[in-house]
């Protein structure tokens, strides 16, 4: 077990879940297109960072700064991790990170297209799940539970426990994607409204059957319960950012509640993705498959 | 299918729906001179009328917000006093600044592009003025008489859209809008409260009032004419005017402050 790998998968989840909270201070600040050219910023590394030009800059040196995290990680685990697919696992985050980059420099050249824009929100996303399961995978809790997996529990009632989580899984990353599009202009509201409702009903269908099963079983139950209370306050966040939205309306600038309530909104959705994505991998990690070996099955079996 | 494959599959759909979908950008030509087989309108002064009038607000002005440059020192300390929005600039007897009015409908034929400039400067850490407008293929000049630098970025429906920054010892910057479009909102991403708004017609019959509300539309041929008025804060208004031979008509809006 490496214990400063693991540090360093950690560290580098904190730091990407940083960058989200940044990427989502420039479109709340307005100031996507306050850098209009890509990579370099005003033909700079270091550009005056006036205005608008904070939070871009600002953003793109955080990037930067995760970029080469991810690239250590990438090495690190490759040279040190034994299992195959965890090796596999920070190369895709590589790769995430690599194309990350591109899809930001897009969005400036081509001045914020929706579709482009909501890409680069959406792959921020998956990228922070992959970080954040690699710091799973490597964590101390994730080699006990594996060195002594004790017997599988069942996952009875239709649908599985296994096969809700990963509903969840999907709809959590839909409902962030309609929260991107709405933000971009790309889609209205309705759609993120009838996105949050199926996300809070699925969540507390989680719960219940976890609290009905597995009451016992904290390496299940804890997950389930941070869930539930993470999509409470998104439900709570998201009603306060569509208030201050519709008040502020009229503002001539971007108003710092409005703003900080926006990014709130955005950082505690990424972080329900990241928890939904821990709670299926441990789900899937601890419970009978009804279908087929659980190492075909997605979290290997043995390792 | 392993979670990495679901990662995968992930990721590949979100860069495909980036590659797919992100070509839609409008193929419009800005510089579209007129060719020169093109045969303009010539409108005979002897006969040529005019259209004029004042654009008014009826009812309380609403407030506009105050501008907070406390972010920019640079822009902070260009002004003395507090700067306030310009969405609706009330004058004495309720004359409304800035209203845009046009000829929407009633002309035929293409009209010679002037050779001179539209100015829009960036003073103040504010477009000076808020309000310009000009004839397609004729040049906007953006020019920033501030100590900082700001970013130009007009968000046309029709028109091609740009983004160019203008440090403050930078040339003009000089651009031609191709196409009809009226209130293209421009702004500025370096300082969020920076908004303006071009008017671009195909054809010279167009005015933006002054602090007195008053507007003058000059050298139109005889017809009858649709007078379009435009105020952002406002609803769009319209009347029908019959100009005759070297007449001047009146033609008065009234806003309603709602």
């Amino acid at each position: 077990m490496n214990l400063r790998l693991h540090r360093f998968a950690l560290f580098t989840a904190f730091s990407t879940l940083c960058l989200i909270i940044a990427g989502a201070l420039v479109t709340s600040n307005e100031a996507g297109l306050s850098v209009p050219d890509w990579p370099l910023s005003y033909g700079q590394l270091m550009p005056p960072m006036i205005g608008g030009v904070f939070y871009e800059h600002g953003h793109r040196m955080i990037a930067s700064f995760v970029g080469l995290l991810t690239i250590v990680l990438a090495v690190w685990l490759w040279k040190a991790e034994a299992r195959g697919w965890v090796k596999k696992l920070g190369l895709a985050a590589l790769g995430a990170v690599v194309a990350q980059g591109v899809l930001g420099g897009l969005t400036v050249i081509f001045l914020l297209p929706v579709a482009i824009s909501v890409s680069h929100a959406c792959l921020a996303q998956l990228f922070f799940c992959i970080i954040v399961s690699l710091a799973w995978f490597t964590s101390p809790s994730w080699r006990r539970q594996r060195e002594d997996p004790g017997p599988r529990l069942p996952d009875r009632g239709a649908p599985s426990l296994r096969m809700l989580c990963l509903t969840a899984n999907v709809a959590v990353f839909l409902q962030l994607m309609m929260g991107a599009a709405l933000r971009h202009k790309g889609f209205g509201i309705i759609p993120h409204l009838i996105g949050a409702l199926a996300v809070a009903a699925l969540v507390v269908w989680i719960m219940a059957r976890v609290a009905a099963q597995y009451a016992g079983r904290p390496e299940i139950l804890n997950w389930a319960l941070l869930l539930n209370g993470m999509v409470m306050l998104q439900l709570v966040l998201g009603a306060g950012t569509y208030w201050i939205r519709e008040i502020t309306e009229a503002a001539v600038q971007p108003l710092l509640p409005m703003v900080l309530l926006t990014v709130a909104h955005v950082a505690v959705g990424a972080m329900i993705l990241a928890v939904s994505v821990l709670l299926s991998i441990q789900v899937h990690a601890r419970l009978e498959s009804s279908t087929a070996d659980m190492g075909k099955q997605g979290v290997p079996a043995a390792t | 299918m392993s979670f990495l494959k679901i990662f995968g599959c992930l990721t590949a759909a979100v860069l495909l729906f980036a590659v797919g979908c992100g070509g839609g950008e409008e193929a419009a030509t800005e510089e579209a001179a007129p060719s020169a087989a093109v045969e303009y309108v010539k409108v005979d002064p002897a006969t040529a009328g005019s259209v004029s009038g004042t654009v008014t607000l009826e009812g309380k002005a609403p407030s506009n917000p105050r501008i907070n440059m406390s972010a920019e020192p640079d822009c902070a300390g260009l002004h003395s006093g507090p700067v306030h929005a310009e969405r609706a600039v009330v004058g004495d007897g309720g004359a409304l600044a800035n209203a845009f009015v046009w000829v929407k409908d009633g002309l035929e034929g293409k009209f010679e592009v002037p050779g001179t400039s539209v100015a829009l400067d960036q003073k103040g850490c504010i477009y000076q003025p808020h309000v310009v407008a000009l004839q397609s293929g004729q040049v906007l000049s953006v020019t920033n008489s501030d100590p900082t630098t700001h970013n130009v970025h007009p968000l046309p429906r029709v028109n091609r859209e740009w983004n160019r920054s203008q440090t403050a010892d930078a040339s003009a910057i000089e651009r031609k809008f191709s196409r009809q479009e009226i209130m293209l909102p421009v702004k500025c991403n370096i300082h969020p409260w920076m908004r303006s708004y071009i008017n671009v017609v195909d054809h010279p019959f167009f005015a933006v009032t002054g602090a007195d509300g008053s507007f003058e539309i000059k050298g139109l041929p005889p017809g009858t004419y649709t007078i379009e008025a435009h105020h952002e804060a406002f609803d769009t208004q319209e009347m029908s005017v019959t100009v005759g031979a070297s007449e001047s008509k009146q033609a008065d809006f009234t806003f309603s402050a709602g």
